[in-house]
C-alpha cells in the first residue's frame, strides 16, 4: 500500500509542474494587461506604464518570469492580488470553506441519492422505474446548469417562499468565522434559528450543483451495476442462499463501485467548474465568483494562484480516488 | 426415499424470436449418498435443470414440474425465503470457472465465514476454527495465510478447493458440481476430482456431476443420465451405460471419444443423430 501511495504521489509532481505552465501562459494568452485594466479608461502615459511593469517584473523575458514564478512557489508565494493588495493565498483560504461546504454537500446528496437510484434501475432494469430514473436522469444531465437554478429560485424562492435566494446566511445573524464553514459557525455561534438559515440558504445552490453529477452517478452505478450482476461470483453468492440484499448490496455493489468511485473523483473537478456558475447564479462568496473576476481584471497573479489550488485540491481528491480505489478493488494493489 | 426426486422438469426462456425450451420434460431421482453424473453436450440443459432446482435462473426462466422433491420437502411450494435458507445449506453447488465464480473483491476468510454465518448459529471464534479446518479439509497449504488472499492471489486449482470448502461449509446433502474441471488443467483436474470423491466417501452427501467428459463419468459416477437437447436420452448405472449404450446419442457420445477412435476419421455426433 505504501509503494502504491509513493507512486501515486511521485506522479504528481510532472502533473504539478504542467499545470503551473498551463495556467502561467494562460492569462497571458489573453489580450490586455494588469495595468492597463488598473489604470481604467483615463488611460496610463506609456513611461508611466513600463515603470509599473518593470516594478512588477512583467518586462522580463516570459521564461524568466516562469522560472521566477516557479521558484515563488515553492517558497509557498503564490504572489499578491493587485485589485486588493491581499495575498493569493489568504485570500483563496478566506473564500475556499464557502466553496467546500457547497462542493461537499453537492456532492453528498449526489452520491447518496445517485448509487442508490442507479442500483434500483439495474436491478429493475427495462422496467418503468428503470425507464423513469434514467429518463429523469437524461433530463438532468442535459439540463443547464444557470437556468434549472433560475427554475429552482423563481418556485422554490419566489412562489413557495420556501428558501431565500442567495448568500448564505440570513442578514438578521451576524459572528465571526470559525472554521469559514457556515453550518459549522452557525452551530458554533449558539444563536437560535442560524444553523436552520444556513441550512435553508444552502438547499437549493447544491442541488442545483449535484444536478449533473447526480445523473451521472445514477447512470454509471446502473450500467456498472448491470455488468457486475451478470458475474460468476454473483451466482455463487446467491448460491449460497444470501439474501438479495446482501447479493445486490454487498457482493455485486462493492465491484460496481470500482468505476463509479472514478467517476465520483471525475465530477468534483466538474463540480469545481459548475461551482462558478452556481455560485454566480446564488451570489455565493466562493473560489468561482473569485477566479471569474480576476480573470475580467487580469488579476495574474491570483489567477495563476486560484488555478493552481483548484489544480492542486482536485490532484489531492484524485489521490484519494485512487487510495479508495486500491482498498476497494484488491487486484491493484499488487 | 430418494434424496432428490424430479418428475417432468421444463425451463423455458422467453427470447426475443419466441419460447426457447431449454428443459423438456425430464425426470430423474438422486439417493442419498448416491454419485450421478449428467452428461451431454453444451446446450444439452444438463445446468439448467440444475439451477432450476437451486432458483438461480434468471427471471426469464419459465420452470414447471410435476414434482420437485428435496429431502421430502415440495420446492416448488417453498417461497424464496425458505428455499434460500436450503440452498447453500442442504443443497451446495460449484461452478465451472473457479477464479470468477470467487468475489474478487473480498478475500476467502471473508467468502467462506459468510457461508457459515448465514446458515449456522456459530459464534466468530468458532466460525474462523471452522474456516480453517474446511481448508485443512480441502488441501489448501497454510490455510491462516490463506484466509487473507483473494482470488486473484490464487491458481485456479486452488480458487476450486475455495469454493469446494465453501459448498461443504455446512455439511449439505447434495452437492452439485457443474464442470467443476472443466477451466482446470489435467493435472489439477484429477487432484479436484479425487478431492471431491474422498470428501464424498466421509461425508456421505449425494453428488451430482455435470460434465461432458466421459473419463470423469467413469471415474466419479454410480449412476449415468444422458441428455441431448433438453430431453433425458438415456439413464443407466455407469458400467452398463460403457459396455452397452443402448441410445444411439450415447452410442454416437462414446464413439466419439478419442481413445475408441478407429479408422482415419473421429466419429461425430452428427454421424450417429439426426440434428
Amino acid at each position: 500500500m505504501l509503494r502504491f501511495l509513493l507512486g501515486r504521489l511521485a506522479m504528481l509532481v510532472p502533473t504539478f509542474l504542467g499545470v503551473t505552465l498551463v495556467a502561467f501562459s494562460f492569462i497571458r494568452l489573453l489580450p490586455g494587461d494588469p495595468i492597463e485594466l488598473l489604470a481604467g479608461e483615463r488611460g496610463i502615459n506609456p513611461e508611466r506604464k513600463a515603470q509599473l511593469m518593470a516594478e512588477m517584473g512583467f518586462d522580463q523575458p516570459l521564461w524568466k518570469q516562469y522560472l521566477d514564478y516557479l521558484g515563488n512557489i515553492l517558497q509557498g508565494d503564490l504572489g499578491t492580488s493587485f485589485a486588493s493588495k491581499q495575498p493569493v493565498v489568504d485570500e483563496f483560504f478566506a473564500l475556499f470553506p464557502a466553496t467546500v461546504e457547497l462542493s461537499l454537500c453537492a456532492i453528498f446528496l449526489a452520491v447518496v441519492i445517485g448509487i442508490p437510484l442507479g442500483v434500483i434501475a439495474a436491478t429493475k432494469r427495462g422496467t418503468f422505474i428503470d425507464q423513469s430514473i434514467m429518463g429523469t436522469a437524461l433530463v438532468g444531465y442535459s439540463m443547464p446548469i444557470f437556468w434549472w437554478g433560475l427554475l429552482l429560485i423563481i418556485f422554490f424562492s419566489g412562489t413557495l417562499g420556501w428558501t431565500p435566494v442567495s448568500g448564505r446566511i440570513s442578514l438578521l445573524y451576524f459572528f465571526e468565522p470559525v472554521t469559514g464553514f457556515m453550518l459549522i459557525d452557525s452551530l458554533l455561534s449558539g444563536e437560535e434559528g442560524a444553523f436552520a438559515s444556513a441550512i435553508q440558504h444552502l438547499i437549493l445552490p447544491s442541488i442545483v450543483l449535484a444536478t449533473i453529477p447526480l445523473a451521472v452517478i445514477a447512470r454509471q452505478t446502473r450500467s456498472a451495476m448491470l455488468e457486475v450482476m451478470g458475474e460468476d461470483y454473483v451466482r455463487t453468492a446467491r448460491a449460497k442462499g444470501l439474501s438479495p440484499f446482501r447479493v445486490i448490496g454487498v457482493h455485486a455493489l462493492r465491484n460496481a463501485m470500482i468505476p463509479v468511485i472514478t467517476t465520483i473523483g471525475l465530477q468534483i473537478g466538474v463540480m469545481l467548474a459548475g461551482a462558478i456558475l452556481t455560485e454566480t447564479i446564488f451570489s455565493w462568496p466562493g473560489i468561482g465568483k473569485w477566479l471569474i473576476d480576476s480573470i475580467t481584471r487580469r488579476d495574474y497573479f491570483v489567477v495563476q494562484g486560484a488555478l493552481l489550488l483548484i489544480a492542486a485540491i482536485i490532484m489531492i481528491v484524485n489521490l484519494i480516488v485512487d487510495v479508495l480505489y486500491g482498498l476497494i478493488n484488491p487486484r491493484i494493489r499488487g | 426415499m430418494s434424496l432428490l426426486e424430479i418428475e417432468n422438469l421444463r425451463v423455458e426462456f422467453d427470447t426475443s424470436s419466441g419460447v426457447f425450451r431449454a428443459l423438456d420434460g425430464v425426470s430423474y431421482s438422486v439417493d442419498p449418498g448416491e454419485v450421478l453424473a449428467i452428461v451431454g453436450e453444451s446446450g444439452s440443459g444438463k445446468s439448467v435443470a440444475m439451477l432450476a432446482l437451486m432458483g438461480l435462473l434468471p427471471k426469464t426462466a419459465k420452470v414447471s414440474a410435476d414434482k420437485l422433491l428435496f429431502n421430502g420437502q415440495d420446492l416448488k411450494t417453498l417461497n424464496p425465503k425458505q428455499r434460500r435458507k436450503l440452498i447453500g445449506s442442504e443443497i451446495a453447488m460449484i461452478f465451472q470457472e473457479p477464479i470468477a465464480s470467487l468475489n474478487p473483491c473480498f478475500n476467502v476468510g471473508f467468502q467462506l465465514n459468510e457461508a457459515l454465518k448465514t446458515h449456522t448459529d456459530l459464534g466468530k471464534a468458532a466460525r474462523r476454527d471452522r474456516c480453517l479446518e474446511l481448508l485443512n479439509d480441502v488441501g489448501i497449504p497454510d490455510p491462516k495465510s490463506r484466509l487473507k488472499s483473494y482470488p486473484h492471489q490464487m491458481s485456479g486449482g486452488q480458487c476450486q478447493r475455495v469454493m469446494i470448502a465453501m459448498a461443504i461449509a455446512c455439511s449439505p446433502k447434495l452437492l452439485i458440481a457443474d464442470e467443476p474441471t472443466t477451466a482446470l488443467d489435467v493435472t489439477i483436474q484429477r487432484q479436484i476430482l479425487e478431492l471431491l470423491m474422498n470428501l464424498q466417501q466421509q461425508t456421505k452427501m449425494a453428488l451430482i456431476m455435470i460434465t461432458h467428459d466421459m473419463g470423469v463419468v467413469a471415474q466419479t459416477a454410480d449412476r449415468v443420465i444422458v441428455q441431448y437437447k433438453g430431453k433425458l436420452m438415456e439413464e443407466a448405472p455407469v458400467l452398463d451405460l460403457f459396455e452397452s449404450p443402448k441410445n444411439p446419442y450415447t452410442k454416437a457420445l462414446l464413439s466419439a471419444l478419442p481413445e475408441n477412435a478407429t479408422g482415419d476419421r473421429l466419429p461425430t455426433v452428427a454421424d450417429f443423430v439426426q440434428a
